[in-house]
């Protein structure tokens, strides 16, 4: 039995499809991200389980309950807003304090409770303070602690980490995943960061246009990405069309520009396919052992990898490459590839629309 | 979703109702075709608007209404956003002050203001002349213009001044071609809710006409004072009908949401 | 050169013509009536040269301009509460309608900003005369015998006061409004709190620093207000700036006319000033 149960959650906004058909289970305690590009209906999914937006369709199911049925305000959820929505008039405490206020819980414990969140958070030194003189992690500690107080079945969180700047995040990210291992609560992340997703996520649903289109563990949508959507949006990669040949119990075979090229076990119907390689799984070798050659077009530093853009036979590809310290190949030289043919990915082609 | 409850609802009900209340009375009052004051009118007649054209004085008086508040909107235009672009980009000792001065208009009780034009222009022997009311109201409206150009000023990107520049623009060339056009809509604005604050103004005016030069709202406040007839009311019609004409035109201009509620409006 | 470089002179040449305007037509003016308030006058003599300060010692010594003074600043005080009141809810429940209803409410409110005041009192003494529209209703639908006396009372001018000044309060309100993060209204929802539990926890204490300048302009404008209380209020319910007006052109003391207005400055300016330090005190640190 899951925990949260979404069934073909729509909202429409007039003409424009927001979220379209959106299933999704989460069990007790799971940390599930939903990562899309801009516009893709993340917030208006996270709005219609907290209540701020009527659903055109479907069902939400909480621990047995209907949410429907409930106003936002009985729903008992912990919401993290991208701004934080703090309450400027408050002190930290005041501010963690509303929810148990409004739930009418005694003084004393009201008092006890606050603190344990506060120390949760790791804020217990500024309880006096008001929102506006913090940093924005500091703000964004107090909205976590405002939010757990309550203790939420479901924790729902709006790209908390957007506004933070790129060294803080990294400091949050993990921030965030030992609050929820200590709380324990069921949470919903929204982000459009996949590093964010995958770092803290049990699992990842992947939206695009209103739709879900994966949900699985970081590391299985990360190498078995369902269309090429996934795999571009997850991490890097090189996409190829074309022509699945034949497929066998071992492996398969497939056409691009002339070029023959293995691949793994597949169970496509043979005719035009996508085909996706990681630039990181690509090898620089010998000559003879290559499986294509080709001209550095591009060399980039990123400090702890390489990156190169390689024009070969197949077309172009980027190819990743660890930093070891070591000289690497310079743009106009000639590199030779090869990689296994497990690493290619087959998928079948987009159509576009 | 937010949404006002039943409350909301019924109290903004009758807040809209006591926000067009005088002014549908006074709309309604004008079309009686009785002789006396009665709302709502037993019938609908013009003949309190034909009234209006036997009474030459009224009409005298809106003639130099119209022409006091384009003179004197024009004159303040001129001092005000020279002003305005001193005050919105430099940092100079004084600015604050002189922003101060400028706005002062607008927190000095009209009455003082009426009574202190008065005495100085008694004293040149000019009270009561047009000069006088126009370089008068050029005062009163001058924080209205200068409240908008400033906030046009301060929403422009100088790096387009400094572009101009470095293509070779003289001064008068970068403001004319540049600088201008990109506060043009606050200017205009600024003009248009200067020329209805002139047209409108009572307190201060009332202290320094003439019966030659009486303005419009005080010939209709002296009128009022001594009686009120359904004459006052066709020709506040007018004026509100005028009125209404001028926020359409100030609403294509500049938007009207922005002129009344600042640069936030959404 | 430019005009933006950095001369020094360049702001002064820029609103030189300005400042000369303001320096001769205004800052000389009131300094002017300044003076003339501590000088004398006689029926005979007409405006002595002496300085002094019996205008002042007059005014000071008769009950009847206390009385004015204090019914001009109980009428502006009536006018700020009711423009909070009416004036704050207003702006919230606009704040929370759609963009069609609220640029339709917000023509509403804020339009008669743009219409002449003698008009709209015009429209007020019409509503509330002996014979009035309210006084015709009320007695048709049979609630009252005799008509109920609103023209020339502080009330009546209180009333369409408020219909004047209102904008302004909605105005200053409505800029707390629309700083505040819409998600805390959302944020204290999903805490629990009702939607009268949201306004007064969450919105109203976000909007004081607006209610306070707005009230403080409401306040300044109405104790100052002219035209409505001389419609609404003639010559039985005379204020501050009507006393005034007849001391210069009916009883012709000018420099009584004068003091009296150098007194009604004085005491607005002190209570802006007040104001003003009162709420930098208590909310200057806690609200930017
Ligand atoms: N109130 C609304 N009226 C009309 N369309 C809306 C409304 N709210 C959202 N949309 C549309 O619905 C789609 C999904 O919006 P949503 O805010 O859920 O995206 P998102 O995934 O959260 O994007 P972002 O990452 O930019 O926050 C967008 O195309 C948006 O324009
Ligand atoms: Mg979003």
């Amino acid at each position: 039995m899951s925990f949260l149960d979404l069934r073909s959650l729509t909202k429409r906004f007039g003409d424009i499809s927001a979220v379209e058909d959106f299933s999704l289970s989460v069990a007790k305690g799971e940390f599930v991200s939903l990562l899309g590009p801009s516009g893709c209906g993340k917030t208006t999914t996270l709005q219609m389980i907290a209540g701020f937006i009527n659903p055109t369709s479907g069902s939400m199911i909480l621990n047995g309950k209907n949410l429907a049925a409930i106003p936002a305000r009985a729903r008992g959820l912990g919401i993290v807003f991208q701004t934080y929505a703090l309450f400027p008039h408050m002190t930290v405490a005041e501010n963690v304090g509303f929810g148990l206020e409004m739930r009418k819980v005694p003084k004393a414990e009201r008092k006890r409770r606050v603190a344990e969140a506060l120390d949760l958070v790791h804020l217990s030194h500024l309880t006096d303070r008001h929102p506006q003189a913090m940093s924005g992690g500091q703000r964004q500690r107090v909205a976590l602690g405002r939010a757990l107080v309550i203790q939420p079945e479901l924790l729902l969180l709006d790209e908390p980490l957007s506004n933070l700047d790129a060294k803080l995040r990294d400091e949050m990210r993990l921030e965030l995943r030992r609050i929820h291992k200590e709380a324990g609560v069921t949470t919903l992340l929204v982000t459009h960061d996949q590093d964010e997703a995958m770092a803290l996520s049990d699992r990842v649903a992947v939206m695009r246009q209103g739709r879900l289109e994966q949900v699985d563990t970081p590391f299985e949508a990360y190498e078995g990405p369902r269309s090429t959507f996934i795999s571009g949006f997850l991490g890097k990669t090189n996409t190829l069309r074309g022509d699945l040949l034949e497929t066998t119990e071992s492996g398969s075979r497939f056409r691009r520009e002339g070029l023959i090229l293995d691949g793994p076990v597949a169970h496509h119907i043979p005719g035009p396919v996508e085909v996706c390689l990681r630039p990181e799984r690509i090898d620089l070798v010998e000559a003879d052992e290559a499986l294509v050659s080709g001209i550095v077009s591009e060399r980039i530093f990123l400090g702890n990898q390489w990156l190169f853009r390689v024009d070969t036979p197949l077309g172009e590809l980027m190819i990743c490459r660890r930093n070891r310290g070591r000289r690497e190949a310079e743009p106009g030289e000639t590199v030779h590839l090869s990689w296994k043919p497990e690493h290619l990915r087959i998928l079948p082609v987009e159509v576009q629309g | 979703m937010r949404r006002n409850g039943a409350f909301a609802l019924v109290f903004n009900g009758i807040f809209a109702l006591f926000m067009v209340a005088p002014l549908v009375v006074v709309i309604g009052v004008a079309f009686t075709p009785e002789g006396y004051l009665e709302f709502p009118p037993s019938g609908l007649s013009f003949r309190w608007f034909q009234a209006i054209l036997d009474n030459p004085d009224f009409i005298e008086a809106a003639w130099i209404s119209l022409e006091l508040g384009v003179v004197s909107a024009t004159l303040a235009t001129a001092f005000a956003v020279p002003a305005a672009l001193a005050i919105g980009r430099g940092r100079f000792a004084g600015r604050e002050g002189m922003q101060a001065l400028f706005l002062s208009p607008l927190t000095v009780p009209t009455v003082v203001l009426g009574i202190a034009f008065l005495r100085f222009l008694s004293l040149f022997d000019i009270n009561g002349t047009f000069v006088g009311l126009v370089l008068c109201h050029a005062i009163i409206i001058t924080p209205f213009i200068l409240r908008l150009v400033l906030a046009s000023v301060a929403g422009l990107d100088r790096s387009l001044e400094k572009a101009a520049i470095s293509l070779g623009a003289s001064d008068w060339t970068v403001f004319r071609r540049v600088t201008l056009p990109l506060i043009l809509p606050g200017v205009v604005g600024g003009w248009v809710l200067a020329f209805i604050t002139s047209f409108d103004e009572l307190t201060v005016t009332v202290f320094i006409v003439n019966p030659s030069t009486t303005t419009l709202p005080v010939r209709l406040f002296s009128h009022i004072t001594q009686t009120t007839d359904p004459l006052v009311a066709s020709i506040s019609t007018v004026v509100i009908l005028f009125t209404v004409l001028l926020m359409v035109v100030l609403d294509r201009l500049y938007g009207l949401d922005r002129l009344l509620m600042g640069e936030g409006a959404r | 050169m430019s005009v933006f470089s950095s001369s020094a002179a360049r702001p002064w040449l820029l609103s030189g013509p300005a400042l000369a305007l303001f320096a001769s037509l205004l800052v000389t003016p009131i300094v002017m009536t300044v003076l003339l308030s501590f000088r004398e006058f006689s029926f005979y003599g007409g405006i002595s040269d002496t300085l002094g300060l019996s205008n002042y010692i007059e005014i000071l010594g008769d009950g009847y301009f206390y009385e004015i003074f204090l019914r001009t600043f109980l009428i502006a005080l009536g006018t700020t509460v009711l423009c909070v009141l009416l004036g704050v809810p207003e702006a919230y429940f606009i704040h929370r309608m759609g963009p069609l209803w609220r640029s339709m409410m917000l023509l509403v409110v804020l339009g008669p900003l743009l219409i002449s005041v003698v008009v709209r009192t015009l429209g007020w003494a019409i509503l509330l005369g002996n014979k009035g529209v309210i006084n015709d209703l009320l007695t048709r639908m049979e609630l009252i015998e005799r008509p109920l006396k609103m023209m020339y009372t502080s009330g009546g001018i209180v009333l369409a006061l408020t219909h004047v000044m209102i904008p302004f309060m909605i105005l200053a309100v409505w800029a707390s409004l629309q700083r505040q993060d819409p998600d805390s209204e959302r944020a204290a929802e999903s805490l629990g709190a009702g939607p009268v539990t949201v306004f007064l926890r969450v919105v109203l204490p976000q909007c004081v620093p607006g209610i306070l300048s707005g009230s403080l302009i409401v306040f300044s404008l109405s104790a100052s207000a002219f035209a409505t209380p001389a419609i609404l209020g003639g010559r039985r319910v005379k204020v501050v700036s009507t006393t005034v007006y007849d001391e210069f052109l009916n009883t012709l003391n000018w420099p009584l006319g004068a003091a009296i207005a150098v007194l009604l400055l004085v005491s607005i300016m002190t209570i802006m000033v007040a104001w003003t330090r009162l709420v930098e005190r208590r909310h200057g640190e806690a609200l930017q």
